[in-house]
C-alpha cells in the first residue's frame, strides 16, 4: 500500500484529532446537562422573573421595593449582623482551638479532629434541634443552671438572636476550623525559631510572625463562614422563633405564603450577586497574600 | 525465543507543533528491520514526542508513519501491536507480577494455559523466573523494569518502543543493564526504538544513532561515525568533548592560522571548525619532529586538572584559541608534562583531523 | 507533673504552663462542638416529655412512637430510597465527569468544571425555589423521580471533586501502558484506572448518599404529602413544636451517617 499523499493526512488527522477530543470531552456531558437543566435553567428563570412586574410586564419594580420598603432594609441589616457574628464567633472560638490542634503531635491531633469532624458527620436537622433541646425553657441548660441555684427564672436562651448565633457558630465553626488549620501546619517551624533566635519573646513571635502567616488560611474560612452564614436557612429558622428573619427566610415565606414569585426571585438574584462578589473578592485577597509572599 | 517478524519504520515528514512551538519538523527517518535505533537528544529535543508519535499516543499535524507496509498514523495505540516500556515502568500495583505481564495476551484472548506458559516464558528471557506470583510493591527498581520488559515482549510484538528506562536506576545497575537489554535485542531480533539523552547509553547500545534537536534529525549514523565524523557541531558538542579552531579552505588547501593543515579529506573553499578531541590530540617530545602524517601545535600549557584515571591540559595557542587535551595518569606519561605556563607540543593524527562546516547563526 | 508544666511547647520555647489557659479554652470549644451533635442520643431515652440530660428514667418510648408511626416509617423509606437511588445516579455521572475532565483537551474544561461546581455556590434556598418553580410546570412536584433528579445535582460537585482528587494521585502512564498493550479507552479505565481509584468512588458514592439523606431545604420545597423525605417531616414538625419523637428519629440518623462516614474513612485510609 502506498504511503499516501502526506497533505491528505493532514486534513484527516485534523479530523481524528478533533474527533477525538469531542468524544472525551461528551464524558463530562451527561452531568453537564443535568446540572443545566436542574440548576442553570431554573435559577435562570426566577432571574428572569424578578424582573417581570406583578402585571406581566419587564420592569425594575421589585427591585424598587427592596431598595425602597424598610421591611427588606431590615431583614438585609439581620442577615449581615448574623453573619457578622457568626464569623466573629467561629474565629473566637475557632483560631485558638486551631492553632492548639496545629501544635499538637500527630496522633494526638488526629484524635481531636475528630471532635472537629463530627459536627460534620450529624446533619444540620439534628444539630439544631440539639441546640433546641438544649436551650428551650425546659431544656437541659435551663434545668441545670435552676437546679444549681444560678438563676431562678428559665433564661430565654432560645428563640432569639442569641439562640440563633450560638447554633449557627456551632455549625460554622468546622468550615473555619479546617481550612485555618490546613494553613498553619503549613507555616515552616524555621520561621518561628528565626524570630526567637532574632529575640522576639514567644508572644511577640507570634502577633509578628505566626499570626501573619496564617491569614491566608483565616480570610478563606472567614469567608466560607460569612458567605454560608447569608444563605443559611434551616438553623435561623428553627432557632430564631420568628424573630430573626433573614433574607432566606423571608424568600422561603414570600413563596410560600404569598406566592410572590417576584419578590422572592429578586431578593434571590441579589442574595445570589452577593454570594459571587463575596466570593470574588475573597479568592482576590487570597491570591494578593499568596502573592506577597504566605507561609512559603 | 522465536520472534513475530521484525519490520522496518518509515517516518515521512511528521510535524507536531504546540501553538508557536514546533516540537517535531517534518521529520523523516528509515529504520531497518531488526535494528536498534536510539533517538539521542537534549531534553526538549522532540525525541520522546517522536516516540509517543510512533506509539500512537500523540497525534501529528502531518505526515505517515509505516510499519512494513502498513499505514499506521492514524491507528490508536491499541490496535498499532508495539510492545513499550515506559520511563515509569507503569507497572500495574493492583496486579502480580504474573496478571501484569499476562495482560496483553488476556486482551487478546489467548488461553489460559497458553498464558501462563508464555509468561514464565517471558520471565525467564528476562531473567526473573519463578516471580510470577510477586506483588509489585515487593519488588525492586532493576527489577521493575525487567518486568516492564518481559510485559512489552510477551505477546511478540514487530517493533519495541523504550522511553528512557534505564534513567531511574544507579549507574552500575544502568550499565548492567545496558549490555543485558543488548543481549535481549540481539536474541529477540524485534526493530527497537530508544529514547535517551545520555550518550554514552546510545554509544553503547545502538546499531544506529539519530541525534535529535529542536524537532529534527541531526544526523543518523553509527555509533563509531557519529563520534568520530559528526555533521554539524551540535552533533559533536553533544557527543563527547571537543575543542573547535577556525579553519579556511582556499584552493583545495586548509589552512588554521596561517598553518598549512595535513588532511585526509579536503572539502570545498569555504569557513570550517577543525574538530579536536581531546583524546587524539598526543604530548610530543621536544625531539619529535613534524611529519606527513600528524599536524603539530604549539602552544602554552594554561592549567592542569587531574581527574583520576586521566587528567585533562588547558592549553593556549599563539592565535589566543583554547583546546583541550585528556591523556592517562600513568607515571611516564605524567613526568614529562610541561609545567601550567610552559610550551607544550601537540600532535594530532591527519585520519583524526576533522573538518565541520562551520554553521551561521 | 511539674515537670511538664515547665517543659517546651514550641519552637518559641513557651512552656506548657504559661499555655495552659489555651488547653482548657482548646477543650471547651471541643466540647462546644462534641456535645451538641452527640447529645440528642442519651437524651432520646428519656422518659418524659421534656427530654432531661441525663435521663431521670429510661425508657424506648420515643423509639416505639418512631417504629410504630406509619407516617414517620414512610418518610423514612421515602429518605432511604432517594438516597440510595441518589448514590447510584450522581456517582457514576460524577466520576464519569471527573474522568472526562481530567483526560480531555478541550478548551472547554474551565467553563464545563465550573458549571459542575455551581450547586455548591448557589445559596440552596435559591436552588429550592428555582427547582420548586420548575417542577410546577412539569409535574414532578412531590415526586420520587423530582427529588432525585435534584439531589443528584446537588451531590454532582462532591462526587467530582473527591474523584478529580483520586485521579490527580493517579500515574495516568498506567492507563498508556494498558492502551499500548492493546486495550482500548475504556477498557484500559475500567481494568485499570478504576480500580486504584475505587476508594475515591465509593467515598464519594457514600457522600452522595449523605448529601441527599441529610438534604432539607430543597426537599422542604419539592417533596411533599405521600414523597415527603424525613427531613422534611422534621423541620416541619420542629417549626410546629418540639415532639420528643425527633430525638429518637435523630439518634438513628446519626447512627446511619455515623457509620457510613467510618466506613468511607475506613476505605480512604486502606486506599493509600
Amino acid at each position: 500500500m502506498r504511503a499516501g499523499s502526506t497533505l491528505l493526512h493532514a486534513a484527516e488527522l485534523y479530523r481524528d484529532e478533533h474527533r477525538e477530543r469531542l468524544r472525551l470531552f461528551s464524558l463530562s456531558l451527561p452531568a453537564l446537562i443535568l446540572v443545566i437543566c436542574v440548576l442553570v435553567i431554573p435559577v435562570g428563570w426566577l432571574f428572569w422573573l424578578s424582573f417581570i412586574s406583578d402585571a406581566g410586564q419587564l420592569s425594575l419594580e421589585h427591585y424598587r421595593r427592596l431598595a425602597s420598603q424598610a421591611s427588606y432594609a431590615r431583614i438585609f441589616r439581620t442577615t449581615f449582623e448574623v453573619s457578622f457574628y457568626t464569623t466573629a464567633l467561629c474565629i473566637l472560638l475557632g483560631y485558638p482551638l486551631a492553632y492548639l490542634l496545629a501544635q499538637m503531635p500527630r496522633r494526638l491531633a488526629a484524635i481531636c479532629m475528630i471532635a472537629v469532624m463530627l459536627p460534620f458527620w450529624t446533619s444540620v436537622l439534628v444539630r439544631t434541634y440539639a441546640w433546641l433541646a438544649l436551650l428551650q425553657r425546659q431544656g437541659v441548660i435551663n434545668s441545670w443552671g435552676m437546679e444549681a441555684g444560678f438563676w431562678s427564672e428559665p433564661l430565654p436562651l432560645v428563640h432569639n438572636l442569641s439562640g440563633t448565633l450560638i447554633g449557627m457558630t456551632h455549625i460554622m465553626l468546622p468550615y473555619l476550623v479546617l481550612p485555618l488549620y490546613g494553613s498553619m501546619k503549613a507555616i515552616n517551624s524555621d520561621y518561628l525559631k528565626a524570630a526567637a533566635n532574632l529575640g522576639a519573646s514567644p508572644v511577640r513571635a507570634f502577633w509578628l510572625v505566626y499570626l501573619p502567616l496564617s491569614m491566608p488560611g483565616l480570610v478563606a474560612g472567614s469567608a466560607i463562614v460569612f458567605i454560608l452564614c447569608l444563605g443559611f436557612y434551616v438553623t435561623p429558622a428553627l432557632l430564631g422563633g420568628g424573630k430573626v428573619i433573614l433574607v432566606s427566610m423571608r424568600i422561603a415565606t414570600d413563596i410560600e405564603m404569598f406566592f410572590n414569585w417576584g419578590a422572592a426571585s429578586a431578593l434571590g438574584v441579589v442574595l445570589l450577586v452577593l454570594t459571587l462578589v463575596l466570593l470574588f473578592l475573597a479568592s482576590r485577597i487570597a491570591d494578593f497574600d499568596r502573592l506577597a509572599g504566605g507561609a512559603r | 525465543m522465536n520472534q513475530g517478524a521484525a519490520l522496518p519504520i518509515k517516518i515521512r515528514h511528521v510535524t507536531k507543533s504546540y501553538g508557536s512551538f514546533k516540537a517535531l519538523d517534518s521529520v523523516s527517518l528509515d529504520i531497518r528491520s531488526g535494528e536498534f535505533l536510539t533517538l539521542l537528544g537534549p531534553s526538549g529535543s522532540g525525541k520522546t514526542t517522536l516516540l509517543m508519535v510512533l506509539a500512537g499516543f500523540t497525534r501529528p499535524d502531518t505526515g505517515s508513519i509505516l510499519f512494513g507496509d502498513r499505514e499506521v498514523v492514524r491507528v490508536p495505540p491499541h490496535k498499532r501491536d508495539i510492545g513499550m516500556v515506559f520511563q515509569s515502568y507503569a507497572l500495574f500495583p493492583h496486579m502480580t507480577v504474573g496478571g501484569n505481564i499476562a495482560f496483553p495476551l488476556r486482551l487478546r484472548g489467548v488461553n489460559k494455559t497458553e498464558i501462563a506458559r508464555r509468561v514464565n516464558r517471558a520471565l525467564e528471557t528476562v531473567k526473573l523466573g519463578g516471580y510470577a506470583d510477586r506483588r509489585i510493591d515487593q519488588l525492586s527498581g532493576g527489577q521493575r523494569q525487567r518486568v516492564a520488559l518481559a510485559r512489552a515482549i510477551v505477546f511478540e510484538p514487530s517493533i519495541l518502543l523504550m522511553d528512557e528506562p534505564l534513567s531511574a536506576l544507579d549507574k552500575q545497575l544502568r550499565e548492567h543493564m545496558q549490555v543485558e537489554l543488548r543481549q535481549l535485542h540481539e536474541s529477540l531480533g524485534m526493530t527497537t526504538v530508544y529514547v535517551t539523552h545520555d550518550q554514552r547509553e546510545a554509544l553503547t547500545m545502538s546499531d544506529r544513532i539519530a541525534v535529535i534537536n529542536k524537532g529534527s534529525v541531526m544526523q543518523l549514523d553509527t555509533p563509531s561515525r557519529v563520534y568520530e565524523k559528526p555533521s554539524r557541531r551540535f552533533v559533536a558538542e553533544f557527543i563527547g568533548e571537543s575543542s573547535f579552531l577556525p579553519v579556511r579552505v582556499q584552493g583545495g588547501d586548509a589552512f588554521l592560522d596561517g598553518q598549512r593543515l595535513k588532511l585526509d579529506d579536503v572539502p570545498g573553499d569555504g569557513e570550517y571548525l577543525l574538530m579536536l578531541r581531546p583524546e587524539k590530540l598526543r604530548i610530543l617530545g621536544e625531539e619529535q619532529k613534524e611529519t606527513q602524517h600528524f599536524n603539530l601545535l604549539e602552544g602554552r600549557v594554561a592549567r592542569f586538572i587531574y581527574q583520576g584515571e586521566s587528567f585533562v591540559l588547558e592549553v593556549v595557542l599563539p592565535s589566543g584559541s583554547q583546546l583541550t587535551v585528556r591523556d592517562m595518569t600513568s607515571s611516564s606519561i605524567m613526568n614529562s608534562l610541561p609545567q601550567p605556563g610552559g610550551v607544550i607540543r601537540l600532535g594530532i593524527d591527519r585520519r583524526d583531523s576533522f573538518l565541520i562546516p562551520e554553521e551561521r547563526p | 507533673m511539674r515537670k511538664w508544666l515547665t517543659s517546651s511547647a514550641s519552637e518559641t520555647q513557651i512552656t506548657h504552663g504559661r499555655r495552659l489557659w489555651l488547653y482548657a479554652y482548646g477543650a471547651l470549644v471541643m466540647l462546644y462542638l462534641v456535645v451538641p451533635s452527640l447529645i440528642v442520643v442519651p437524651m432520646s431515652f428519656s422518659g418524659s416529655q421534656y427530654l432531661s440530660f441525663p435521663p431521670r428514667e429510661w425508657s424506648l418510648r420515643w423509639y416505639q412512637s418512631y417504629f410504630t408511626s406509619r407516617e414517620w416509617m414512610e418518610a423514612t423509606w421515602v429518605s432511604l430510597r432517594v438516597g440510595i437511588l441518589t448514590m447510584l445516579v450522581a456517582t457514576p455521572l460524577g466520576t464519569l465527569a471527573a474522568y472526562g475532565l481530567h483526560i480531555s483537551r478541550s478548551r472547554w474544561n474551565g467553563l464545563a468544571m465550573m458549571i459542575l461546581v455551581t450547586p455548591i455556590i448557589v445559596p440552596v434556598i435559591l436552588i429550592g425555589i428555582g427547582i420548586f418553580y420548575v417542577y410546577v410546570q412539569i409535574s414532578l412536584l412531590n415526586t420520587l423521580t423530582g427529588l432525585v433528579i435534584a439531589h443528584t445535582m446537588l451531590a454532582l460537585p462532591l462526587v467530582i471533586l473527591v474523584v478529580a482528587s483520586g485521579l490527580k494521585s493517579f500515574d495516568m502512564n498506567q492507563e498508556m501502558a494498558a492502551r499500548s498493550l492493546g486495550a482500548w479507552r475504556p477498557v484500559a479505565f475500567l481494568r485499570v484506572t478504576l480500580p486504584q481509584i475505587r476508594f475515591s468512588v465509593i467515598t464519594s458514592a457514600l457522600l452522595a448518599f449523605l448529601t441527599s439523606f441529610d438534604e432539607v431545604i430543597v426537599a422542604l420545597f419539592i417533596s411533599g404529602g405521600e414523597n415527603s423525605t424525613l427531613t422534611r417531616k422534621m423541620f416541619l414538625a420542629l417549626r410546629d413544636q418540639i415532639d420528643p419523637t425527633i430525638a429518637a428519629i435523630s439518634t438513628v440518623m446519626i447512627l446511619v451517617t455515623t457509620s457510613l462516614l467510618a466506613m468511607s474513612q475506613f476505605f480512604g485510609k486502606s486506599g493509600d
